[in-house]
């Protein structure tokens, strides 16, 4: 196993690249970060982690994903049209668990929106579970776990 | 005296903005308004609190609002249901700040004054001081009339109200219709999204009324469909119709092939839906309960709007909550059936994650064009909004009710009427 420190550095160059992308639009690219079987999670209930059997703000496989971004790119969707951009801080990266198969990493997120000339922030904490492969990682899953999941959200046109 | 008058003014205003086919912009706008609006509309009559498997045992309960006051929902240990004001009725703290779950007390956390799940003040510190004062029995916490039709439950500040059945009058039929998508398993709320909106709750009032804007705002949604799919949601110049039900509600039947989830069981599983078809004959299930199921896993072809807060919209729950007068909550309330197969449930938790809620493909779109109602409603000093869509088109129902074209405004005409009678009430004084 790598030491601590190299494997850090690559867990928080990941991250920072996936919120790169996503922050630039970069939707395409972010799609090929993800495995066939990966899901793209926003839990509305955040005791819950049995995902499948409750109800998310957002559980997208690869088919879901696809469409998602297809929705934010196409020009038919007002509100995507409508938000001007994201800037999002990711820090504390921290590795949980560290096997040769699969990386789970946390980390703290603060997105910031910008909306019709107002300013949206969402703090998070963001769990990946990634699988390294000869190309780098690959998402096998994102949980965004939003402070605010259970009240009452503005609607999101962009990718947490 | 002259505040009285200022008051009666004010009224007569509001009344006087809804006319046949159309309303005034400072509907949505004017504070004056909105205070006036919690008193006559929401604090006085039904308005939807809950479902009861929200609340499925002795202890459970939830918290809601009725317009701007809190309230909570419980069931006590005889299975009997209360909405009770959620305030101590000794120095006025809620007593309840969770958003569910079970208890056997609601305690004040200001002077531990505690109360049954019925609302009877059960035992306060140091009681003695009161000896001669008051009766502990004269102290429950406020209750509210309560009644339910179908698992919706209902609350009313109004003693004086008719009955709820009676208040929903025509829209029996269509809730009826509408819990057959359990599947043959009672209906069952699976949980809920929640976002808001800077904008007034009528904008969402009218919106669960309004097929005209389906394919245009929700033009992102339909293209992520499959075809046949999408021929499904092309209905703007299919059969369908709204109907005013009476009582400010009304159904607009976009689908009319699923209006009745029980009948026409032998059509084949759309492409869309085999691959739960597949998981629910891998857990056992026999090819008519199959279809059964996968025919309820739709949802109804229709909306049913419940005035003043409440849609049972195609496949859920939409409850709206007046904030203030330019803020509204509203919650989307994903529905499933008790007992029902897992893969069942599932799917339509997913189906419910792919339109509702704030990160859905249907609903952020939704929210930006009433974000932009509210903004217009600032333009101009006297302008008005439109609900006359298919005035020229109508003819009476088979129940005997006016109904119009599927993307008429009907049923906005007549939600506006009980809201116009609500507000003009008491001026005749």
């Amino acid at each position: 196993m790598k030491s601590n420190t190299e494997l850090l550095a690559q867990v928080t160059e990941f991250i920072g690249y996936e919120a790169d992308l996503l922050d630039h639009k970069g939707y395409q690219e972010w799609l090929s970060l993800w495995t066939d079987s990966g899901l793209y999670i926003v839990p509305a209930d955040l005791n819950e982690t049995d995902y499948l059997n409750t109800l998310n703000l957002a559980l997208d496989d690869a088919d879901m994903r696809r469409m998602r971004v297809a929705r934010l790119e196409n020009g038919e969707s007002v509100s995507a049209l409508s938000v001007g951009n994201t800037v999002r801080m990711m820090s504390r990266v921290r590795v949980l668990e560290a096997g040769d198969d699969v990386v789970i990493a946390r980390c703290a997120m603060t997105l910031n929106e910008l909306r019709h000339g107002k300013l949206v922030t969402y703090p998070a904490n963001v769990e990946y579970t990634l699988k390294p492969t000869s190309d780098g990682f690959k998402l096998e899953q994102k949980v965004v776990k939003l402070l605010h999941a259970d009240g009452f959200l503005r609607t999101v046109s962009f990718i947490f | 005296m002259s505040e009285l008058i200022e008051m009666q003014n004010i009224s007569l205003k509001a009344a006087e903005m809804v006319e046949e086919g159309r309303v005034h912009k400072d509907l949505y706008s004017n504070p004056e308004i909105f205070e006036e609006e919690l008193d006559k509309v929401f604090n006085n009559t039904w308005v939807f609190v809950g479902h009861e498997s929200e609340v499925p045992e002795a202890g459970s309960f939830k918290t809601a609002y009725i317009g701007r006051q809190p309230v909570i929902l419980s069931r006590d240990r005889k299975m009997n249901l209360h909405v009770l004001q959620n305030r101590c009725r000794h120095r006025g703290a809620t007593v309840c700040e969770a958003r569910k779950g079970k208890t056997k007390a609601f305690t004040c956390p200001y002077h531990g004054w505690g109360y049954g799940l019925d609302g009877s003040l059960r035992a306060l510190p140091k009681p003695e001081e009161y000896d001669g004062v008051f009766d502990k029995n004269d102290m429950p916490l406020e209750s509210l009339r309560v009644e339910t039709y179908q698992g919706m439950v209902f609350a009313t500040f109004n003693d004086g109200i008719e009955p709820l059945e009676d208040f929903l009058g025509g829209a029996k039929k269509w809730i009826d219709l509408f819990m057959k998508q359990g599947g043959g398993y009672p209906v069952k709320v699976l949980g809920e999204h929640r976002f808001n909106f800077p904008g007034n709750w009528k904008i969402q009032l009218e919106n669960t009324t309004d097929a005209y804007h389906f394919p245009i705002v929700h033009k992102s949604f339909v293209s992520s469909l499959d075809e046949a799919t999408a021929d499904i949601f092309d209905f703007l110049d299919g059969e369908g119709f709204v109907e005013d039900l009476g009582n400010g509600h009304s159904v607009m039947v976009m689908i009319p092939q699923l209006v009745d989830l029980e009948e026409d069981l032998d059509q084949p599983i759309p492409e869309r839906f085999a691959s739960l078809a597949q998981a629910l004959r891998d857990e056992g299930k026999s090819e008519d309960e199959v279809k059964k199921l996968v025919r309820a896993a739709h949802g109804t072809g229709f909306n049913l709007n419940l005035f003043p807060n409440v849609s049972c919209s195609m496949a859920f729950f939409r409850v709206l909550r007046p904030v203030s007068v330019g803020e509204t909550e509203i919650q989307h309330v994903a529905l499933g059936g008790e007992g029902a197969p897992t893969a069942f449930n599932r799917k339509r938790m997913r189906l419910h994650e792919h339109f509702q809620g704030p990160m859905g493909f249907g609903t952020p779109d939704d929210g930006e064009a009433w974000e932009r109602v509210q903004k217009g409603a600032m333009a101009g000093t006297d302008g008005w909004i439109l609900v006359n869509r298919g005035m020229n088109n109508l003819h009476e129902s088979k129940d005997g009710n006016v109904a119009g074209a599927v993307c008429s405004e009907t049923g906005m005409r007549g939600a506006y009427r009980q809201y116009k009678k609500m507000m003009a009430a008491g001026e005749e004084k």
